[in-house]
């Protein structure tokens, strides 16, 4: 469970080019739940994301996983319970290290890293195999390939792979598939709703698309302006469209959406 | 050449293969362009001359030497790290003050160490292998060292500083701590310089505080050379790149001073060096645009990257 109470967060503060990316803004993600977190350009979504993994360090509130204070870990350390897909395809994974290295790194991720090899461990390799045989890319007989001769969709695949490889509290999916083309996003789509569905992960997701923040998971946030203006789940949130969702977001914000990006998607 | 010169540039091009090691750990693999190696060459030196001369063991006054580079490279990674100097200028600090420190280590500007006991003389004394004792020695060191380098980046570490090194944010994500990683590959990189300033005082029967002027440029050389005849595509052969770069560019030196190619004097070497790693930065660049893969995300010359980036 992640909890965020009272974060507050202000770039630049003092100067001409101040702003309040987070202001006040609590919730409470329950064990299992899949969030999806939508808003217009300059919202706060990517800068609540970045307090969940521990990037940027809230001026005030704390965050909490299943009851632990994370506030002042490092993005390093709070790796261990926190899974985590970037962007853009060439930051999740490290380009002339083979598929098989990249898995390894991550099937080390809050452990001790010792003078041990880090590939040749005992069934390690068969359970990488069995990974990567789940994404149907074929994937597990190119084992040794550098990650960055692969496309963007396979590294993304493979990145979804590394961040849900152990067991975490909380999966955080940063605007994914966004620099994918349409096919290879709905393909990594539908892999993390399948892997977070038959992981019962914990699951926060930032996306662009009205369409995708509806379509997947179980609860929808709507950001404006460093505050989260509305909060989905539950009957309501299955019987709702695109253009419902639109409408409200007008209503609770109190302006027009004019971020042409997100209507269209 | 005379047979002396020669087995003269087999022994300089295996002692700079461990610089050029070095300098693969840091620009390389950690992404870190290192001047520090400047200063912890002759500080190598120092510390082994300064140890042999007070009566240490060879081994061990050269292992002190070590553990010398190691702690100049970890204050210039401590420097970026803690303290947020860039990493150039971070190096640079530790390469002057390392002159002073220098100094103050042998209490003089140069101290011989002519008719001690050397690592030298303690190998020639079990294998006597005439003009070439000195060389295979620094073929075992410079072996060894590769080897321990590749192995040591087949390691859980190692793989972790390959990753913080080349791409830190995915490193991040992973659990792993970039500035512990870079205070590890620092002393790492710095001790293996070191290494190849001891054992160069101890070769030449002297250790003095300027003999460290030029030796990044030199590693620089060797590294690109090597990368050239071998590419860079696996973490050994990169590092086989290295000793056999250092060996094939002191090969070339003596070639061209013993022939008096076009006047060439031992004054104008540091010259020579400077333009050959400007030429060859340029075109192994140039042939990195032609579509071969980079290995790591360093780039020698600006722009150069964004290029590549373009192509896989």
């Amino acid at each position: 469970m992640l909890s965020l109470s009272d974060i507050r967060l202000t770039f630049n503060p003092g100067t001409a080019t101040e702003v309040r990316a987070l202001r006040n803004v609590s919730m409470q993600i329950n064990e299992g739940e899949f969030v999806t977190v939508i808003g217009s350009n300059g919202a706060g979504k990517s800068t609540l994301l970045s307090t969940v993994v521990g990037t940027v360090k809230p001026d005030e509130g704390s965050v909490k996983l299943d009851g632990l204070d994370v506030t002042d870990w490092p993005a390093a350390k709070r790796a261990r319970y926190v899974g985590r897909v970037f962007q853009e395809p060439r930051l999740g994974t490290c380009s002339s290290l083979s598929i098989e290295e990249n898995l390894a790194l991550a099937a080390a991720r809050g452990k001790k890293r010792g003078l041990g090899l880090a590939l040749g461990k005992k069934d390690q390799k068969a359970m990488f195999a069995e990974h990567l045989e789940k994404l149907g890319l074929g994937l597990e007989n190119r084992m040794g390939t550098p990650i960055g001769a692969l496309s963007g969709g396979q590294r993304q695949a493979v990145s979804l792979l590394m961040a849900t490889l152990l067991p975490m509290k909380i999966l955080v999916l940063d605007e994914h598939t966004a620099a994918l083309d349409p096919s290879a996003a709905h393909k990594v789509l539908t892999l993390s709703a399948e892997i977070a569905q038959e992981r019962k992960l914990t699951t926060l997701m930032v996306t662009h698309s009205m369409r995708d923040a509806l379509a997947y998971g179980s609860r929808t946030l709507m950001m404006n302006a460093g505050q989260i203006v509305l909060d989905i789940k539950g009957e309501e949130r299955s019987r709702l469209k695109v253009s419902d969702l639109l409408e409200r977001f007008g209503r609770a914000a109190g302006t027009e959406i004019d971020d042409d990006q997100l209507v269209l998607a | 050449m005379t047979l002396f010169a020669l087995a003269g540039a087999f022994e300089t091009g295996l002692l700079f293969a461990l610089v050029a090691l070095s300098i693969f750990m840091s620009f390389r693999v950690l992404d870190f362009p290192d001047l520090t190696v400047d200063g912890s060459f002759p500080l190598g030196a120092a510390v082994s001359a300064a140890a042999i001369v007070g009566g240490f063991d060879p081994f061990i006054a050269t292992f002190f030497g070590m553990l010398a580079g190691a702690a100049a490279g970890f204050v210039t990674g401590l420097l970026n790290v803690r303290f947020g100097i860039m990493n150039l200028l971070a190096g640079i600090l530790s390469m002057v003050a390392l002159f002073s420190v220098n100094l103050r280590i042998m209490g003089r500007p140069n101290l011989p160490v002519y008719g001690q006991d050397t690592v030298f003389s303690r190998f020639e004394s079990v294998v006597d292998a005439g003009l070439w004792s000195n060389t295979i020695l620094l073929l075992i060191i410079a072996i060894g060292a590769k080897l321990i380098v590749d192995w040591f980046l087949k390691t859980e570490i190692g793989l972790g500083l390959r990753a913080s090194g080349e791409n830190p944010a995915m490193a991040e994500a992973q659990g792993i701590r970039n500035g512990a990683m870079t205070l590890l590959g620092m002393s790492i990189a710095n001790a293996l310089c070191a290494l190849a300033g001891s054992l160069f005082a101890q070769m030449q029967g002297v250790a003095d505080v300027t003999m460290g002027v030029g030796t990044i440029v030199t590693g620089l050389a060797a590294l690109i050379i090597g990368e050239a005849i071998l590419g860079r595509r696996t973490v050994f052969l990169a590092t086989l790149g290295c000793v056999i770069g250092a060996v094939v560019y002191r090969l070339f030196i003596a070639l061209a001073l013993s022939a008096g190619f076009i006047g060439i004097r031992p004054q104008d070497l540091n010259l020579i060096t400077a333009v050959v790693v400007a030429v060859a930065v340029v075109l192994s660049q140039r042939r990195g645009k032609r579509g071969r893969k980079q290995l790591f995300n360093f780039k020698l010359v600006r722009g150069a990257q964004q290029n590549d980036e373009g192509q896989d």
